[in-house]
């Protein structure tokens, strides 16, 4: 390789080697250069060990009734006070993240994978299959979302199933949208034609080049998604077409505990609602702290 | 002496980064006079346009200006209050930067952005401003000024769009001008238009210009006096045709002879530590049998069928043979790069045959020739090598992908060593192979664009203005490297460009485009020793010249 010399001294010299800073330390510099998001990882840190352990942890069992006196307000004992069959709210709101966490991931998870499958092939390949996944998505847009959502579960039956996939069906259209734009602007670009040459087939160049490069933007869309999606299932239940009673389920226990407020028994809607709040702010801030953890320019 | 218009002295700018504190500029200092045009030389990463935002005030947030002072007209802007800034941008010192399109409102018409500004620095009313900016448009050398008043910029072309932000630029007729990179992207023959007219205004309205360009050439050409900068110091400062003529400095003369002149070869760009251990070139070269042949290839855009749509390829044909180079030149629009997509087989065609290694490929549907077995043996290496890396994949995952996808028959080890085999051909260092792109130098990006496209051994390489997007001095390097590999692996090449003098070094022959056709084509040298169309001699005579000197050469 002697003829190469010129090539390799010039850059070696430009190019000092540099340890390529491990994962972590870039997880700990994406915290630290935001405080907010370090408190965001720190929330969602609590809902997960909430949602795994929290059955184990939790005082008394969520559906046990009479484990002290009915509507007692908030004590050392029962630390978000009785309910008005004697169950400990405290125990209920931890018990309940592990439900609610689950339908909300399940639902952006299959409108994920189905929403951006779909939105990446009409970018990609345009006309009519364009044409044909845009009419699909408009016309699920075009209805009310969240009753379509109650027209779903109401029509399917009531169960936490089909609450997953009036979730999934109702969330689709934002990840068929932003997909389609995403990789539409990017289906020209070099990497993409270099690809081409390089003997990649049409879907192995959208979903090896193309998809992995859309991650960024759609971490958000995840993120700020789940909060909806949380919110969506509570209040698919709080209506009553979700997960019936007794389990235990943030939007079932505000909309039992919504008798009681006017007797004054506000600790049966504030906790359990304050749980949702807390769900549903830590996935609408975690978004950009995934978006520069899932992006290679951000790790230097 | 009298005092100068801008005045700075020991100026050093910080930028805080996520790895401390990073001196962009370390204390430089320089001088325009009234009427004079000061060329800043450097090239990326240089500091040369941190200088301008400094003396403008338009750092971004993390830079700061550390130490020194800026004097403009006894001024001190280093300290200047951001509220006398906005007076003095526009009416004294105005810019001109190097995107034309990005730097006019894509939905307001042009000639309100002329008068926008006339209005908000007073020097017209809402009455007069029409008139007064369809003047300016017409000082621009707009034709139809008066009707062009009320195009939007996508209507115009790259270099009119440049002549409204000069406009704008000179409307309130400032007394120093700083242009950024104000040529970069255009034609040759756009560059010469766009420059001969800042310079003619500049001298109308008396002004001063600072031309910040990575092109030694053009700034020699048009500038006084010349900066030299490297790493935000100033390396030199002379003027021009002494500093063309008699650098000083071993990176100013390095910087000269990267630069490609009309009578330089190949090996004469590089520094000459590299040069003496390049591998000798060949005197001759022999080239053999019609690889590429193509008759009558034609390609129109919109609906087939209809006959209103023009020609973007009229009827071309040419011939590669092995070991041969064929230059095609010319200005954007005239269809080269559609030519180089069809003979790729990313595009299909409108008529005409592309015979291959004995096969017609235009027959193949582009969409079909990915796993065609000649997919391998037509490559080609793109214009910006950032824009056609996969930006999450590393450099060893980008130069394995043909690999992977068309060399079925190596297994994982055998793909490894092909990688490292390739980096080395290269020059690519071992340890950057794991690197991202957004983590590699212009010059490691093009040879990884290099290395993937060589992988797979193939017969016809399409160079698309492989050096567009960078630096001389890799310029140099990257152009060197590819006529070593031409030789090393008898390739053919077609290299595209705009450049009549990087084309000619490592082309036999040279094919000129216009409107879609060929309208010259000759060998390299007797091609540009003797154009025979006017064409050509337009586009030589648009390469700038730098000063003679009155000393010899």
């Amino acid at each position: 390789m002697t003829s190469m010399t010129p090539g390799s001294t010039v850059a070696s010299a430009t190019a000092p080697t540099r340890p390529r800073s491990s994962y972590w330390s870039h997880l700990k510099y994406v915290m630290s250069e935001n405080p907010v998001t370090g408190l965001a990882f720190g929330l969602f840190a609590l809902i997960i060990l909430a949602a795994l352990f929290g059955p184990y942890l939790v005082p008394h069992d969520p559906l046990a009734t009479g484990v002290g006196a009915a509507l007692q307000p908030p004590s050392l004992a029962h630390w978000f006070g009785t309910d008005h069959l004697g169950r400990d709210v405290f125990s209920r709101v931890v018990v309940a993240t592990r439900l609610d966490l689950l339908i909300s991931v399940s639902a952006v998870a299959i409108s994920f994978v189905v929403g951006s499958v779909i939105g990446s092939l009409a970018g990609y390949f345009g006309g009519w299959t364009d044409r044909i996944t845009g009419r699909l998505v408009d016309t699920i847009m075009a209805f009310p979302l969240f009753v379509l959502a109650m027209g779903i579960v109401a029509a399917a039956g009531n169960t936490v199933e089909n609450i997953v996939y009036a979730t999934a069906i109702i969330n689709l259209p934002f990840y068929a949208r932003m997909a389609r734009a995403e990789v539409s602007i990017r289906r020209n670009v070099g990497y993409v034609q270099a690809a081409r040459l390089s003997g990649n087939s049409e879907l192995r160049v959208l979903f090896g080049h193309i998809f992995p490069n859309i991650m960024p933007p759609m971490m958000v869309q995840i993120s700020l998604n789940m909060g909806w999606a949380i919110l969506n299932a509570a209040g698919l239940s709080f209506i009553g077409l979700g997960v019936q009673p007794p389990s235990p389920e943030w939007g079932i226990m505000v909309a039992e505990g919504a008798n009681f407020i006017i007797s004054g028994e506000w600790w049966l809607v504030i906790f359990p609602g304050l749980a949702l709040m807390l769900a549903v702010f830590t996935f609408n801030l975690i978004g950009d702290g995934l978006r520069d953890l899932v992006d290679p320019q951000r790790r230097t | 002496m009298t005092i100068p218009l801008l005045d700075v002295q020991h100026l050093s700018v910080d930028f805080a980064t996520r790895n401390g504190t990073v001196r962009a500029i370390d204390d430089i200092s320089l001088v325009v006079g009234k009427g004079e045009t000061l060329g800043i030389v450097g090239e990326s990463g240089s500091g040369k346009s941190v200088t301008s935002y400094a003396v403008m005030r338009i750092l971004d947030r993390a830079g700061r200006i550390a130490g020194g002072r800026i004097t403009y007209g006894g001024m001190a802007l280093h300290k200047a209050r951001e509220r006398d800034m906005r007076d003095i941008r526009g009416r004294e010192i105005s810019m001109v930067f190097q995107n034309p399109r990005a730097a006019l409102n894509p939905i307001r018409r042009i000639g309100q952005q002329v008068a926008d500004v006339l209005v908000q620095h007073s020097q017209a009313t809402r009455g007069n401003a029409r008139e007064k900016a369809v003047e300016m448009l017409r000082a621009v050398k707009i034709r139809d000024p008066e009707q062009r008043y009320d195009a939007y910029p996508f209507e115009l072309s790259g270099g009119m769009c440049q002549r409204v932000v000069i406009a704008i630029a000179l409307a309130c007729r400032p007394r120093l001008l700083i242009a950024d990179e104000p040529t970069t992207g255009l034609d040759v023959t756009t560059q010469k238009a766009v420059m001969d007219l800042i310079v003619d205004l500049t001298r109308e309205y008396d002004m001063s210009t600072i031309l910040i360009t990575h092109d030694l050439g053009l700034a020699a050409a048009y500038c006084d006096r010349l900066v030299v900068m490297e790493k935000g110091r100033i390396v030199e400062a002379n003027g021009s045709a002494e500093l063309f003529h008699g650098a000083r400095e071993a990176y100013t003369r390095q910087l000269l002879q990267a630069t490609p002149r009309i009578d330089s070869e190949v090996r004469d760009l590089l520094p000459a530590a590299l040069r003496a251990t390049a591998m000798p070139l060949p005197e001759t070269h022999d080239v053999g049998e019609p690889l590429l042949t193509v008759k009558g290839l034609k390609k129109q855009f919109g609906k087939p069928g209809a006959d209103n749509g023009h020609l973007a390829v009229q009827d071309l044909s040419f011939t590669i043979r092995e070991g041969e180079s064929l230059g095609l030149v010319g200005e954007s629009g005239c269809g080269k790069s559609t030519t180089s997509a069809m003979v790729m087989r990313l595009l299909d065609t409108t008529g005409g045959a592309i015979e291959f290694l004995g096969e017609d490929i235009a027959a193949i549907p582009a969409a079909k020739f990915a796993a065609h077995p000649l997919r391998g043996k037509l490559q080609m290496v793109f214009q910006d090598p950032t824009d056609s890396l996969n930006p999450r994949w590393s450099a060893a995952q980008s130069i394995g992908d043909p690999l992977q996808r068309l060399a079925s028959h190596m297994n994982r080890q055998q793909r490894e060593a092909r990688i490292l085999e390739l980096a080395a051909l290269v020059g690519l260092p071992v340890n950057l192979l794991d690197r991202f792109p957004h983590q590699l130098s212009g010059g490691q990006k093009a040879r990884v664009g290099i290395a993937r496209a060589i992988a797979l051994d193939p017969r016809l390489l399409i160079l698309d203005e492989p050096t567009a997007a960078l630096d001389v001095s890799v310029q140099a390097i990257v152009l060197n490297l590819l006529e070593d590999l031409k030789h090393r692996l008898g390739m053919s090449y077609l290299f595209i460009s705009h450049d009549l003098n990087v084309v000619r070094l490592l082309c036999d022959r040279i094919m000129v485009m216009q409107n879609g056709a060929i309208v010259e084509e000759g060998n390299a040298r007797q091609l540009l020793a003797a154009p025979a169309t006017d064409y050509t001699r337009t586009l030589l005579a648009a390469i700038p010249h730098p000063p003679q000197a009155a000393a010899n050469d």
